[in-house]
């Protein structure tokens, strides 16, 4: 008979600007993290080994596929979501520009989207199309064929 | 763009984009997707697959599973109770309980690899899968069969035991053929004969996946009191209510299927695999919340993917550019068991044309791969990259315009398809006329860069769009707003397509409707969001609906304004009669005394389809060095009939475009010598990312459908079908060479280079 409960690791860590304490099993991603323990399911999971990019969230600054990182590294480290990117005031213009450009129909890899070109124009806040398409190929849309997300994200950029 | 051939410009509301109502819940991650499901006391399923592409099994063992901590049930095929072969309706397509119960749960054979032998329910998802894997399955290990060639063969292994095939009418046993059929008229041998120009060519192609972003997955809570509750990510609630009522033997009644969002299907979630497990599970466990999420690799090998398979194509014209004959060979892989598209195929092949004679032969092949299932417009691209490949060597060889040619031989209303059925007004010759007229057309291809050659392809296709039955609840609000209820799964803006049809009926704001989707205990039958389907005949039914409504209406004017029902008019949201006049938002308020909520609700059943026509121009840059290919410019040129949404409509047909882009030059099931999918990763199968397409032009052409009130045809499958042969003659012109295997990817255009 063996366990199947590995250690569990504590953690404090800022999630969307909140700040959480947690214990977290050592085996578990923090895509699970998220969806599992905090309850934030907009994360996206599409397929685990970091080649689609819907579970993509950006952690101290960096956009990274939640997949491929434990939950316990986020120790002391601020992660946010797509769920920590409308305000009180209304929402990000990315979000805005994603609705009005039709840059999603079924919406599941749409949070990895956002949360991925919210990246870019954090740093860069008018890319070119070139641009666009180069840092989005990490995330993996089979809907739109792209064309009106990066339109979206231009619009948003402009 | 859109080109309107049938000026009706007057709507409302039909023609302008709004913002879809579930838009912000699906950009703020607030939409509840299949996975996202919670329960209390929630547990998760994990099923065991087989390492084997075609094995025995001889036994299983699972008691090592259930004495681990933590584990609260193990299932196998004996678990399930036995089903005769009786067929259910998905509402699109036909399932065979007793093999799609085999198929889900293997049943002493194993037919692929990643065939699910066993499963487990345990606390939490990583106990679960170290339980899957505690259990030990002992297999006679048999030959695998993984094309339609080997499975042909004679002396080759029989996949499903007891199998009779049906070949022409008659009974064939021992084969892997499940089914050969024909259409013909006319003679075609006489026609060749007399033909100046005959070409004759095989295409074939490998089993590729829809590759939609979120795997499967199934919720199931099987109750004390017998009803089962399931959440599942489906293009179709009432195919999961049909397909696990009849897997797990219980009534249809017993199963409610709640609404989820879904993330893609294109096909591929029609077909039910975990909710049949998660409910057994859910059973054997107590009555617990079970759940299942499957991993990728499982969804790439024991899903739904479309087959590959061989195409034998062999056409015949005149010197002055008529299509004398057309003879196919249509031979797809239907998987581990029967039930290819090949019958769509057969259907679409020839469906671009007007042919004097013609003959179309279908095989439907079982190989050691998985079941395939519907992937867009199924069956039609395989058909169209087979003809369109030998229609340009007939234009070339002939020395025919690509796109006049096809003009000249244009199906058109009247029109014969290979099956027989006759066309209605259909929008190909339009098409085709806007694509010759087009920029793209009448644009020079440019120079290549140093080392990169460039060439152009034209393809055209044709899918027939489904109709069937659909369900529509519509409920007046005191507030003037509207609730509209809908059984359609919305994979792309279809609640704001659909409700968009009612609300230029009613005169009431498309920002005034809340539509939602519920539950299959509360909304008439609908079937799946497939077949181009779902603004078409739902759509329908919601604009049915709504002139049940305004009827209703009148009724109670009749009797606040003490008139007959017939001196009452209703126009752009305003009732009138004499000098009395009111709008149907105000009137919401007044109801009340007349009789409480106005309600109405409608279901359709549309016999007959759409019919889709779509033509494609594609440039690509060859790496003369590397075989890389780019596509440089792409414009579609589609009959919509109506673009009830046009930035959805256009949306629908980019998202196509690429997706066929994929499949004609880089998407291909790699498979071992053992049967396996040795590439089962997003990383090894390589769809198109942001960077490796452009930006894709559309054209709409809008000849009205005659079977809808506002002329709708259905959009999203055709688009992906011209692709395959555009895309692949386009490599053709830019290095000379001819592609009759999918996909065109870089290896075989250098060996094609380097060839001689």
């Amino acid at each position: 008979m063996t366990t199947n409960f590995p250690s569990k690791v504590h953690i404090t860590t800022t999630i969307n600007g909140q700040q959480h304490e947690l214990l977290v099993p050592g085996y578990m991603s923090l895509l699970d993290t998220l969806r599992e323990l905090i309850g934030l399911t907009g994360t996206k999971e599409g397929c685990l080994d970091g080649n689609c990019g819907a579970c993509t969230v950006n952690v101290d600054g960096r956009i990274v596929d939640s997949c491929l990182v434990l939950g316990a590294e986020v120790d002391g480290k601020e992660v946010k979501t797509v769920e920590g990117m409308a305000t009180p005031e209304g929402l990000h213009p990315l979000q805005q520009a994603f609705l009005e450009e039709a840059a999603l129909q079924c919406g599941i890899c749409t949070p990895g989207f956002l949360v991925a070109a919210k990246g870019l124009l954090d740093n860069e806040p008018s890319p070119s199309e070139g641009r666009i398409r180069h840092w989005l190929a990490g995330n993996l849309c089979r809907c739109t064929g792209y064309d009106k997300i990066v339109r979206a994200v231009q619009k948003a950029s402009s | 763009m859109v080109a309107t051939f049938e000026t009706k410009t007057d709507y409302k509301v039909i023609g302008k984009s709004p913002i879809r109502h579930d838009g912000l819940d699906k950009v703020t991650g607030r939409a509840i997707y299949g996975g996202d499901v919670k329960a209390p006391g929630l547990i998760w399923g994990e099923v065991l697959r087989s390492p084997h592409a075609h094995a025995r099994i001889k036994r299983i063992d699972t008691s090592a599973a259930e004495a681990m901590d933590g584990v609260f049930a193990v299932l196998t095929h004996d678990d399930f109770p036995t089903v005769d072969e009786r067929e259910v309706s998905t509402g699109e397509d036909v399932v065979n309980l007793k093999r799609d119960q085999a198929n889900i749960m293997a049943d002493k054979k194993v037919h692929y690899k990643g065939h699910v032998v066993a499963a487990v329910a345990a606390v939490d998802r990583n106990t679960a899968q170290q339980a899957a894997n505690a259990i030990k399955v002992e297999y006679d290990v048999l030959t695998p069969v993984s094309n339609v060639d080997d499975a042909m063969g004679d002396g080759a292994p029989v996949i499903l035991e007891g199998l009779v095939g049906d070949h022409l009418g008659e009974e064939v046993e021992n084969t892997n053929v499940a089914k050969v059929f024909r259409h013909e008229f006319g003679d075609v041998e006489d026609a060749f004969a007399n033909s100046d120009i005959v070409i004759e060519r095989t295409v074939s192609m490998s089993m590729i996946h829809q590759g939609y972003i979120e795997p499967h997955n199934a919720t199931a809570i099987w109750a004390q009191d017998g009803n089962i509750t399931v959440w599942s990510s489906t293009q179709g609630s009432f195919g999961v209510r049909a397909q696990t009522a009849g897997m797990i033997g219980v009534p249809e009644s017993r199963v409610k299927v709640n609404y989820v969002e879904i993330g893609g299907g294109f096909g591929g979630k029609t077909k039910v695999y975990l909710a049949p497990v998660a409910a057994l599970l859910s059973r054997k466990s107590g009555g617990r919340p079970v759940k299942l999420v499957m991993d990728r690799s499982s969804v790439f090998e024991a899903t739904g993917p479309a087959p590959g398979g061989k195409i034998r194509m062999k056409i015949g014209a005149t010197n002055d550019g008529k299509i004398t004959a057309a003879d196919t060979d249509i031979m797809l892989e239907s998987g581990g068991y029967p039930g290819s598209a090949v019958g769509a195929a057969a259907i679409c092949v020839f469906a671009c044309y007007n042919l004097p004679s013609s003959k179309i032969t279908g095989y439907d092949v079982l190989v050691n791969k998985p079941k395939s299932a519907a992937y867009r417009a199924p069956g039609s691209p395989q058909a169209s990259f087979a003809i369109e490949t030998v229609i340009d060597e007939i234009c070339d060889a002939g020395g025919f315009d690509k796109i006049q040619f096809r003009l000249d031989n244009a199906a058109h209303e009247g029109t014969r398809r290979g099956d027989g059925v006759q066309f209605i007004r259909v929008g190909l010759e339009e098409c085709l006329q806007a694509a010759k007229d087009s920029d793209h057309w009448n644009s020079p291809l440019g120079d290549a860069p140093e080392g990169k050659a460039r060439g152009r392809g034209v393809a055209s296709a044709y899918w027939m769009n489904g109709g069937g039955v659909s369900t529509c609840d519509i409920m007046l609000q005191d507030d003037g707003t509207v609730m509209l209820n809908e059984g359609s799964a919305d994979i792309g803006g279809t609640r704001t397509s659909i409700a968009m049809q009612a609300a230029e009926v009613l005169g009431i704001p498309v920002e005034d409707f809340h539509p939602s989707i519920p539950d299959t205990d509360s909304i008439g039958f609908t079937g799946v969001t497939g077949g181009s389907r779902t603004t078409y005949t739902t759509g329908l039914a919601a604009y049915n609906a709504a002139h049940k409504l305004v009827d209703e209406l009148k009724n109670r004017l009749a009797d606040l304004w003490e008139t007959e029902v017939e001196n009452i008019d209703f126009n752009e949201g305003t009732f009138t009669a004499n000098r009395d006049s009111i709008g149907i938002q105000e009137l919401a308020s007044k109801l009340d005394p007349t009789g409480g909520p106005a309600t109405a609700t409608a279901s359709v059943n549309l016999a007959e389809a759409g019919n889709a026509y779509g033509v494609q121009i594609c440039d690509l840059e060859v790496d003369l060095a590397t075989g890389k290919t780019d596509v440089i410019r792409y414009t579609a040129i589609q009959d919509v009939g109506k673009a009830v949404h046009p930035q959805y409509a256009e949306g629908q047909i980019q998202g196509g475009v690429v997706q066929g882009l994929g499949w004609a030059l880089n998407e291909e099931y790699f498979i071992t010598d053992d049967g396996a999918m040795a590439n089962r990763s997003f990383l090894d199968y390589r769809m198109p990312t942001s960077l490796d397409m452009p930006m894709i032009d559309t054209i709409m052409v809008e000849i009205a459908n005659p079977l809808h009130p506002y002329g709708v045809r259905g959009v999203g499958e055709v688009p992906i079908c011209p692709p395959l042969s555009a895309a692949a003659q386009a490599v053709k012109e830019a290095t000379g060479k001819s592609y009759y295997e999918l996909p065109v990817k870089p290896g075989r255009i250098l060996e094609a280079l380097n060839g001689d």
